[in-house]
């Protein structure tokens, strides 16, 4: 409705672009890009990192993602239906400590986790609540929810940690497939991501979830449930977060209320960086596949080469920056190059009128 | 926004209903109300010595920063790399002192409000010019920022022996039983609060958070005032930086990370819309202080003080239910008045 106003915002929103060929429109994708990316810095590490290409870097690397993998899954719904989950990193903290202080209590860790993902699911849905019931901005009650989560989950445990879980558990969790050091844990994420990808791409709901993102308005006529789909997805959203926080407390043995602490920003960093836009609308699960593994990689092998393990900060930054600048850079480029009368001039009609 | 009306035949009764109706008044009973109850158990959370000057200094800095997000949130933007800006400007200050042997303390602070503003300029022409919202912009330089300045302080750290001693005395010294770095921050709330209420570049930052494509219509240079909105708050964060090196005395690579929370935090508490468009920087400046004043009044109460995030997050979210009750009941008042007519 506004963006024809404007110019700018409709120019990053454009889905399909048929006018170009088809090879352009595969390859110069946003995913095809961190595609790219991905598989240079792959490439790169493997030749030039001592190391890189082990079995057990490949391990550590996939169990170190596998949070932000798993928690990347409902993100990347809920910020193409335009909306924002900051509070997911507080429901990994409450589901550990949930799991923890239950676990001391002497109930079994399996009842323990099916109570933390209740918790993890009662959390998402009032996020869910005070977003599509009372109307709220999703930005504002995350950051709300994201203290709220936290201090309970710091406020139930204060700064002890519960440590005594059974061997067989704390070993599933870093246990790897047989002997490829594929870590097992990829088998859940890859259920979950199977099942995401099929929900997404190829059922009515998920178009849903793109057409809201496009305009609520225009979704709700054509007689989708925006407020349902809304309220499905920040449920999901806080129980996979609390099933990443079994794994994050079980893989490292200790159930703490500060865990994953500021998780939240490095999953919309990789969702971003994977080419869902933050308008909403746009995006797709492979895509963002490729962004966790691009930040991983590329923290994996920076720590191998003995740079000091927060370069990767800037790196990130600066990747999410520039990934999303180039989008609109690009598409200043190819409406200033579609204008008749040349290519040089100064974009004056968006900025100033 | 809120006050707008002025008749000349009651002057004292319209400012005294205008303050009872404003969005600010109820937070800033909650704040007093905090106070009354933690002192009646405790009299020392304000009647010692210490107790008073805690109470208007601890939360000086976050006023700052708070001020500086309200600012850039009232334009419909938001500033999330405010805590990498003060853990940068910390570390310079430091910096300076040590390379550059009696330097006066005045270049330092300005060197803390140029830096700050030159990373905020940089934020700013980003959202401002690449037309992506300042959420992922400023994510993007969160990150970018602190790398920085890890990478420029490695396992280094400044330690108030490194800084001199009058700089320091200004982290704790008093004029008159307010600390300087009270006072510091309520000059620039009042400046910030009269420049937004009254000057034309003020209203024209609320006209552009309220919607941008008409101020745009309209011919407002949006651009321009993002960028400034943006530069303040940068300096703004810088100011604070330097003043946390005077408060602390340490600064390591970790300063002041998690403050934009904190920052955004007490802007929503003190009843600046997230969407941008309405709000004022005292509501922001009472937010900060209500944070920071539940945190040190809770063990007070006898509550752990692990609870206080947990408090502070129902807080937000009764400020943003209450915001929200408040516009529905304004619309149905509109309304009312319009098929009345």
């Amino acid at each position: 409705m506004t963006s024809s106003l404007t110019g700018a915002p409709a120019s990053t929103r454009s889905y399909k672009d048929y006018s170009r060929p088809l090879w352009q429109r595969v390859l110069l994708t946003r995913e095809g890009a961190v595609y790219a990316a991905l598989i240079i810095v792959i490439v790169g590490a493997t030749v030039s990192v001592r190391n890189f290409g082990s079995p057990i870097t490949m391990t550590y690397l996939l169990l170190d993602v596998t949070p932000i993998l798993l928690i990347a899954l409902p993100m990347t719904l809920v910020i193409i239906t335009g909306e924002i989950d900051l509070s997911v990193a507080s429901v990994v903290g409450l589901s550990s400590v949930t799991l923890g202080t239950l676990h001391q209590a002497g109930l079994p860790i399996e009842a323990a986790g099916a109570v933390a993902i209740v918790v993890g699911a009662l959390a998402g849905a009032l996020n869910g609540f005070l977003i599509t019931v009372v109307g709220l901005p999703s930005l504002a009650v995350t950051i709300g929810t994201l203290a709220l989560y936290r201090g309970l989950a710091v406020g139930l445990l204060g700064t002890t940690a519960v440590t005594d879980f059974t061997e067989f558990w704390t070993d599933l969790a870093k246990s790897k497939i047989g002997s490829t050091g594929v870590p097992s844990v990829m088998i859940l994420f890859v259920i979950l991501l199977v099942v995401f990808a099929i929900v997404l791409h190829f059922t009515p709901f998920g178009r849903g979830i793109f057409a809201i993102g496009l305009s609520p308005e225009a979704a709700r006529f054509s007689g989708i449930h925006v407020e349902r789909t809304k309220f499905i997805l920040f449920v999901l959203s806080g129980t996979i977060s609390a099933v990443a926080g079994i794994f994050y407390t079980l893989r490292f043995g200790s159930a703490r209320g500060d865990n994953a602490t500021g998780l939240e920003l490095s999953v919309i960093a990789a969702v971003l960086l994977g080419g869902v836009s933050i308008f909403g609308g746009r995006g797709a699960l492979h895509g963002v596949i490729a962004g966790v593994l691009l930040i991983g990689v590329l923290g994996s092998a920076l720590r191998l080469a003995n740079v000091t393990s927060d370069v990767i900060n800037i790196i990130t930054g600066t990747l999410l920056v520039a990934s999303v600048v180039s989008t609109s850079v690009l598409a200043w480029l190819r409406t200033a190059r579609a204008r008749p009368g040349g290519t040089n001039r100064a974009p004056s009609a968006t900025t100033k009128s | 926004m809120t006050t707008t009306a002025t008749a000349p035949a009651s002057r004292v009764g319209s400012v005294l209903s205008s303050f009872i109706k404003a969005r600010e008044t109820g937070i800033l009973l909650a704040l007093v109300l905090i106070v009354v109850v933690t002192t009646a158990k405790n009299p020392n959370f304000l009647f010692s010595n210490d107790g008073f000057r805690d109470l208007l200094l601890t939360p000086s800095i976050l006023l700052l920063v708070a001020v500086g997000q309200a600012i850039v949130i009232i334009t419909r933007n938001v500033d999330l790399s405010v805590g990498s800006v003060l853990g940068l400007t910390a570390y310079l200050t430091g910096r300076l002192f040590i390379d550059i042997p009696g330097i006066p303390i005045i270049v330092v602070f300005l060197a803390g409000l140029v830096f700050g503003g030159l990373l905020g300029l940089i934020n700013g022409a980003l959202v401002a010019f690449a037309k992506v919202p300042a959420l992922v912009i400023t994510l993007g330089t969160l990150y970018a920022y602190r790398g920085i300045n890890v990478l420029w302080t490695g396992s280094d750290r400044i330690n108030a022996s490194d800084m001199p001693k009058p700089f320091l005395a200004l982290g704790t010294q008093s004029i008159l039983f307010i600390p300087v770095l009270t006072i510091i921050a309520v000059v620039v709330l009042i400046v910030a609060g009269w420049y937004m209420r009254n000057q034309r570049g003020g209203r024209e930052l609320y006209a552009i958070g309220s919607d941008p494509d008409a101020a745009n219509l309209y011919g407002l240079g949006v651009t321009r005032r993002v960028l400034v909105a943006f530069v303040v708050c940068g300096a703004l964060a810088g100011l604070a930086g330097v003043l946390y090196a005077a408060r602390y005395g340490t600064v390591n690579s970790q300063a002041g990370s998690g403050f934009e929370l904190e920052a955004v935090g007490a802007a929503v508490i003190g009843g600046v819309a997230i969407f941008g468009g309405s709000g004022t920087v005292w509501g922001a400046a009472i937010g900060a202080y209500l944070l920071f004043t539940i945190n040190r009044a809770l063990p007070i109460l006898g509550v752990q003080d692990f609870w206080q995030r947990a408090v502070v997050g129902v807080l937000i979210i009764g400020a943003i239910v209450l915001d929200r009750l408040l516009a529905l009941r304004q619309t149905r008042k509109l309304v009312e008045a319009r098929d009345s007519e």
